[in-house]
C-alpha cells in the first residue's frame, strides 16, 4: 500500500475575481521510501499541495489517504495526533520555537507525544549527530545559522519517527553549500532509516538528487519521471 | 513543559514584560495603600466609638432606643445575666445609667451625657481607664465625676472643683447634684470628647431618683466583626421578654453609612484603576499574539493541540500579571505594616480643621488580609478575563494562515 495516496485532488480559490485552480485534480501514489521532489514554476501548486498532503488544508476536491485512511473525516484535534504520529514537517524558514535551544526543538514533539525520558534524549543525540550539530546541541536558533536551523528542523521532523517528511522548499534560504550538506543529510537519512521525503523547489541542484521528479504547472502533473540520482 | 516555555516566552521581550509588570505593580501598590488608610480609618472610627462607649452590643428595655429617657430603664436581673454568662462569645457586660443633665460651673452652662458605671466592671468592657489624662479613675462607692477634656476645658473646671448637674430623674422626680471633679479623660472622638460625665453607678442612680435601674446592659465579645450573629443569637435567647438587643451597626447607623458611601468611592476608585491596567495587559495580549502568529502554526501543525498552545498562552499572561501582584503585596506588607504600628499624626492647623469635622487628625493603616488577597483576586479575575481574548483567537486561528503570516 502506498504511504501518500492523493485521488483527484483539487483546489479552488474562489476569493479574488477569478478563480484559481491552485490544485487541479491530482492523482499521485507515493510510497515508502520514496526521495521525491515536486517541482513547477512559482505559483504551479506545490506549497498548496503538500500543504493538503500533510493535512494542513482541505482540497476543495478528493481525497488524500495516508495508509490507507482518508484524512478528511479527522477532527481538528485528531488531525493535530494525526500529524504529531505521522508526519514529519520542515517549513522554508524559522522552523524553530525561538525559546528552547537546538536539543529542546528536536525532544519537543517526542515530548509531545509523551515518550520516555530516556528514548527522548537519546533520540535526540543521535539525530542532531546525524545532522553534524552535537556541538551546537544548547544553542538556541538565533545562535545557528541558516543552514544549522534547517538542519535542526530535520532532526525535528525525524524525532516523531514519521511515516514521512514533507518539506516545503526547505532549502530557499541557503547558500550552495548549506544547500549541499542538507540534501546530504537527508538522502543519507532516506537510506539509512528508509524514511520516506517529498520536498518541493525550484533549484536545478536539488532537483538533480531526487529519485522522482513530479512536475507540476497550473496545478497539473505533467510530469512524473524516475531519474537516478547525483551524488 | 508548559510553564518552562511560558516562563521563557514572557522574556523574549523583556521591556514589554517588565513594563507590564510595573504597571500592575504599581496599581497594586497603589491600591493597598489607598484601601488600608480607608479601611484603616474605619476601623479607627470604629474602634473610637465602640471601645470607649457602646460596647459591641447594648440590652435595653424595649423601646428605649427610640425613645431615650430615663423612664425607660430597667432592672437588669439574674435571668439576664444567666443568659449573658451563657453565651460564650460574650467577654464581658456591665450595666450603666444614661441620661441627659446641664452641667453648669460658674457662668457655663451646657448640657451632656451623664453615664453611671460600675467602675471596675467598666473595665471588662470599654477601654475609659485607659484614656484619663488628669486625675484619677472612679471608685465604686465615691461621691465624684470624670469629665471628657473638651467639656472641662469648656466649663473651665480643673481635678478638684465641683461640678453641679440638673435634670430630671424617674418619674418626674427633679435630679440636682454637686460632684467634685476626679479625673479628665480624652476621647479621641472629638464628638465623645466634648460632652460626656462619668458617675459611679450608684451616684446617678440617686440623681435620678432610679435606686437599682439601668438603662442599658453594655456588652463586649472577642471579636468585633460577629457582633450581629452574637446579637441575633441574644435576641432569640431573649424572645418573649421585653429586651431589645442592638448591635454597634444598628446603634450608629451614621457612622455605618458614612463609612459605607466612603468605602464605595474607593471601590470606583480602585475599579478605575484596575481598569486602566487591565487595558494595558490587554494592549501586551494583542501584541504577544500578533506578534506569535507564524510559530503558533508551526506548533499547531508538528502537533500540539490548541487547548495546550492556549494554556501556554494564559499562562504566560498570568505569569506577568502575576509578578506584579506578588511584588506589590511583598512591598506593600511592610509600608502598610510600619503605617499601622507608626500612625500618620498631622498636626498644626490641618489637625484642628479635621477636630472641627469631628474627625480625629489620626491616620492608622490597617493590615486587614483581606486588603492583600482581594488585590491578587482582582488582578487574576482580571487576567483571566482577558484571557479569553487569546482563547477566542487561537481556537478560530487557522493554522494554514498561521503558517502563512
Ligand atoms: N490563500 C490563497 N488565496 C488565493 N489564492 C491563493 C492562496 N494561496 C495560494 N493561492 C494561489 O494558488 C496558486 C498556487 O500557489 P502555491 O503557493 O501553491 O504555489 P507554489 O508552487 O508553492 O509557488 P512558489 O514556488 O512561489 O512557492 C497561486 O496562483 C497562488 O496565487
Ligand atoms: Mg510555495
Amino acid at each position: 500500500m502506498a504511504v501518500i495516496e492523493s485521488i483527484h485532488l483539487t483546489k479552488i480559490y474562489d476569493e479574488g475575481p477569478v478563480k484559481v485552480r491552485a490544485v487541479n485534480d491530482v492523482s499521485l501514489k507515493i510510497e515508502e521510501g520514496e526521495f521525491a521532489a515536486i517541482v513547477g514554476p512559482s505559483g504551479s501548486g506545490k506549497t498548496t499541495l503538500l500543504n493538503i498532503i500533510g493535512g494542513l488544508d482541505h482540497p476543495t476536491s478528493g481525497k488524500v489517504l495516508i495508509n490507507g485512511n482518508d484524512i478528511s473525516e479527522l477532527s481538528e484535534n485528531q488531525l493535530i495526533d494525526f500529524r504529531l504520529h505521522n508526519i514529519g514537517f520542515i517549513f522554508q524558514a524559522y522552523n524553530l520555537i525561538p525559546v528552547l535551544t537546538a536539543r529542546e526543538n528536536v525532544s519537543f514533539v517526542m515530548l509531545l507525544q509523551k515518550r520516555p525520558k530516556a528514548e527522548r534524549e537519546k533520540r535526540t543525540e543521535e539525530l542532531l549527530k546525524e545532522v553534524g550539530l552535537l556541538d551546537r546541541i544548547n544553542n538556541r536558533p538565533s545562535e545557528l545559522s541558516g543552514g544549522q536551523q534547517q538542519r535542526v528542523a530535520v532532526a525535528r521532523a525525524l524525532a516523531s519517527r514519521p511515516k514521512f517528511v514533507l518539506a516545503d522548499e526547505p532549502t530557499a534560504n541557503l547558500d550552495s553549500k548549506s544547500t549541499a550538506n542538507l540534501l546530504d543529510i537527508m538522502a543519507r537519512l532516506n537510506h539509512e532509516e528508509n524514511m520516506t521525503f517529498i520536498f518541493s523547489t525550484h533549484d536545478s541542484r536539488v532537483i538533480e538528487r531526487a529519485r522522482r521528479v513530479i512536475t507540476l504547472e497550473d496545478g497539473h502533473i505533467v510530469s512524473d519521471v524516475q531519474q537516478t540520482p547525483h551524488t | 513543559m508548559n510553564f518552562r516555555l511560558a516562563w521563557r516566552n514572557i522574556w523574549r521581550n523583556k521591556r514589554r514584560t517588565l513594563i507590564t509588570t510595573a504597571s500592575v505593580f504599581t496599581a497594586v501598590i497603589l491600591a493597598i495603600l489607598m484601601r488600608s488608610l480607608q479601611l484603616g480609618a474605619y476601623d479607627r472610627m470604629i474602634d473610637n466609638v465602640v471601645s470607649f462607649y457602646t460596647g459591641h452590643i447594648q440590652l435595653h428595655q424595649a423601646g428605649y432606643w427610640e425613645d431615650q429617657t430615663i423612664d425607660n430603664s430597667f432592672e437588669p436581673n439574674d435571668s439576664i445575666y444567666t443568659i449573658l454568662q451563657k453565651t460564650k462569645e460574650i467577654t464581658g457586660y456591665v450595666p450603666r445609667l444614661e441620661s441627659f443633665a446641664l452641667a453648669s460651673a460658674r457662668e457655663m452652662t451646657k448640657g451632656v451625657m451623664v453615664v453611671g458605671i460600675e467602675p471596675e466592671a467598666e473595665s471588662t468592657v470599654t477601654r475609659l481607664k485607659e484614656k484619663i489624662v488628669k486625675g484619677r479613675y472612679l471608685t465604686a462607692n465615691e461621691n465624684a465625676a470624670i469629665l471628657s477634656e473638651g467639656l472641662a476645658k469648656y466649663l473651665r473646671l480643673g481635678i478638684g472643683d465641683t461640678l453641679v448637674l440638673l435634670g430630671q430623674g424617674y418619674h418626674g422626680a427633679s435630679a440636682a447634684g454637686m460632684y467634685p471633679i476626679n479625673g479628665i479623660v480624652k476621647f479621641p472622638s472629638p464628638d465623645l470628647n466634648q460632652r460626656m460625665v462619668y458617675l459611679p453607678l450608684k451616684q446617678a442612680q440617686q440623681l435620678y431618683s432610679a435606686d437599682h435601674r439601668a438603662t442599658s446592659i453594655v456588652i463586649s465579645i472577642d471579636q468585633s466583626k460577629d457582633a450581629s450573629v452574637v446579637a441575633t443569637e441574644l435576641r432569640s435567647s431573649f424572645k418573649g421578654k421585653p429586651i431589645q438587643v442592638m448591635d454597634w451597626r444598628e446603634m450608629l447607623p451614621n457612622l455605618v453609612q458614612l463609612i459605607e458611601v466612603d468605602n464605595a468611592g474607593g471601590i470606583i476608585t480602585s475599579g478605575i484603576l484596575y481598569m486602566i491596567i487591565g487595558f494595558g495587559i490587554f494592549g501586551t495580549i494583542l501584541m504577544m499574539l500578533t506578534e506569535r502568529t507564524r510559530e503558533f502554526g508551526i506548533l499547531i501543525a508538528i502537533g500540539m493541540k490548541k487547548m495546550r498552545l492556549i494554556s501556554i498562552v494564559t499562562l504566560e499572561i498570568l505569569m506577568i500579571s502575576g509578578l506584579g501582584v506578588l511584588l506589590g503585596v511583598v512591598l506593600g506588607i511592610p509600608i502598610v505594616s510600619y503605617f499601622h504600628f507608626n500612625p500618620i499624626h498631622i498636626s498644626g492647623e490641618m489637625a484642628a480643621a479635621y477636630e472641627r469635622f469631628g474627625m480625629e487628625p489620626v491616620f492608622p493603616f490597617s493590615i486587614a488580609a483581606s486588603l492583600f488577597y482581594t488585590q491578587a483576586l482582582v488582578v487574576l479575575g482580571i487576567t483571566l478575563v482577558l484571557a479569553i481574548y487569546p482563547w477566542f483567537r487561537l481556537r478560530k486561528l487557522k493554522t494554514i494562515d498561521a503558517l502563512k503570516s
